[in-house]
């Protein structure tokens, strides 16, 4: 029976007919999904850590607006990809308590400090240029309410990038003293971004399942390759310049060649030893502990409603 | 103390313009129904796509199920009569 499923469901995925919660699907499949959806859902809401924290420093009005609005979004989008995950089977306390508990990881970019408000700009543009990269692809992924998460996600993504890029173009044609700031976060932000596709497809053994589940649609190689061509040009407009002596185009390949990943920074970083692992973890359950008594009172005031047969 | 926080799941419907159907988008956690509507316009509409949200508790929504698919939708499957295209007309009537 399991053999004969197994077989009806990938026809399913190998024909794009998506898969919804109710359909029959691997129980390897249930579980990898969890884990990459839970997994983007956390950096969602822990994305929101680095760039909250400039908020109240952004340098106009309009440049808070923007920053709240793209917060706002990202916490939208972390609950769009936790309902997706939900239709699994897991509940949205159990990946909660994951999260806390460093069970459950997040994209390891949001462990490096934001140290300037040209930082906001490299996020912008690097980061979330990089997410969009990886994220645009899983519209088609083979689970309808993830594909249907993610489709909903790019939509708003593309703000994001736009403004961030428009903040580091702002600064690049400012004062020295600004021009300097704009190339020092593009300096920090650079490697961590080349990172953030994951390890090379040598080192990547999941990726041959997971795109023949079509939950992944290109290897981390490929993503990576075409964000360093994309960036390389991009750059060029800022009058900036990306830190790696390596980078030069390769007439034969048609793409840029770019220079080595310090791997061992990125595993130290995934590892939990990053510069800001643990005050980000520590915000986050911080502002859940403190959110219990609203949570409660919530609850409460609903039981009374209907004790009292009032609806809404 | 904490399973008291299990805020339950809703279903949301959107409807993006006056005319057009509501449409499911998602779900979301509320403690109820109002909290569930403020929570799905800042959810779902932070860009004007809804006009008019419906909230349902999940728990009331029942669905067919896909394993029957293929047996419960079969009386439709062999009756191509009923659409307009069946029938063979000559070309020069109009209007038809």
């Amino acid at each position: 029976m399991d053999s004969a499923s197994e077989k009806l469901f990938q026809d399913k995925v190998d024909q794009d007919i998506r898969i919804e919660p109710k359909d029959w699907m691997p129980e390897a499949y249930r579980k990898t999904l969890i884990r990459q959806i839970s997994q983007h859902a956390h950096s969602e809401i822990v994305g929101m850590l680095p760039e909250a924290n400039w908020i109240t420093r952004a340098p106009s009005l309009r440049r808070k607006a923007t920053l709240i609005a793209k917060v706002q979004d990202e916490a939208g989008h972390g609950l769009y990809l936790y309902s997706a995950a939900e239709t699994l089977g897991i509940s949205r306390d159990e990946m909660i308590s994951q999260l806390h508990s460093g069970k459950a990881k997040y994209s390891s970019i949001f462990n490096y400090p934001t140290l300037t408000w040209a930082d906001m700009g490299a996020i912008g543009w690097l980061v979330d240029g990089a997410a969009i990269m990886n994220q645009v692809p899983l519209c088609r992924a083979s689970y309808g309410p993830y594909a249907r998460a993610m489709v909903r996600i790019c939509k708003e993504e593309s703000f994001h990038q736009r403004q961030g890029f428009e903040i580091l173009l702002v600064l690049s044609r400012g004062s020295e003293a600004q021009r300097r700031m704009c190339q020092d976060a593009i300096d920090r932000w650079w490697w961590p971004s080349v990172m953030m596709f994951g390890p090379n497809d040598d080192a990547s053994p999941h990726t041959a399942q997971s795109m023949q589940w079509k939950i992944k649609r290109f290897t981390n190689d490929e993503l990576r390759q075409k964000f360093v061509d994309v960036c390389a040009e991009q750059v060029k407009l800022l009058g900036m310049r990306l830190p790696d002596a390596e980078l030069r185009w390769n007439e034969e390949r048609q793409h840029y060649d770019f220079g080595s990943i310090d791997w061992e920074e990125f595993w130290n970083v995934v590892n939990s030893n990053g510069p800001c692992n643990r005050q980000r973890l520590a915000v986050r359950v911080k502002a859940h502990e403190d959110g219990a008594w609203v949570r409660e009172a919530a609850v409460a005031h609903a039981e009374k409603k209907i004790q009292y047969g009032k609806t809404a | 103390m904490e399973k008291q926080h299990n805020w339950p799941l809703w279903e949301i419907f959107i409807r993006s313009k006056q005319g057009l159907d509501h449409k499911h988008v998602g779900s979301l956690h509320a403690a109820d129904a109002a909290m569930a509507i403020e929570n799905a316009r800042d959810v779902y509409t932070r860009r004007m796509e809804g006009v008019s949200i419906w909230v349902v508790e999940s728990k009331y929504i029942h669905a067919s199920n896909p394993d029957d698919a293929a047996a419960f939708y079969d009386p439709a499957n062999d009756k191509v009569y009923r659409h307009p295209t069946f029938y063979d007309l000559p070309d020069e009537l109009k209007h038809m």
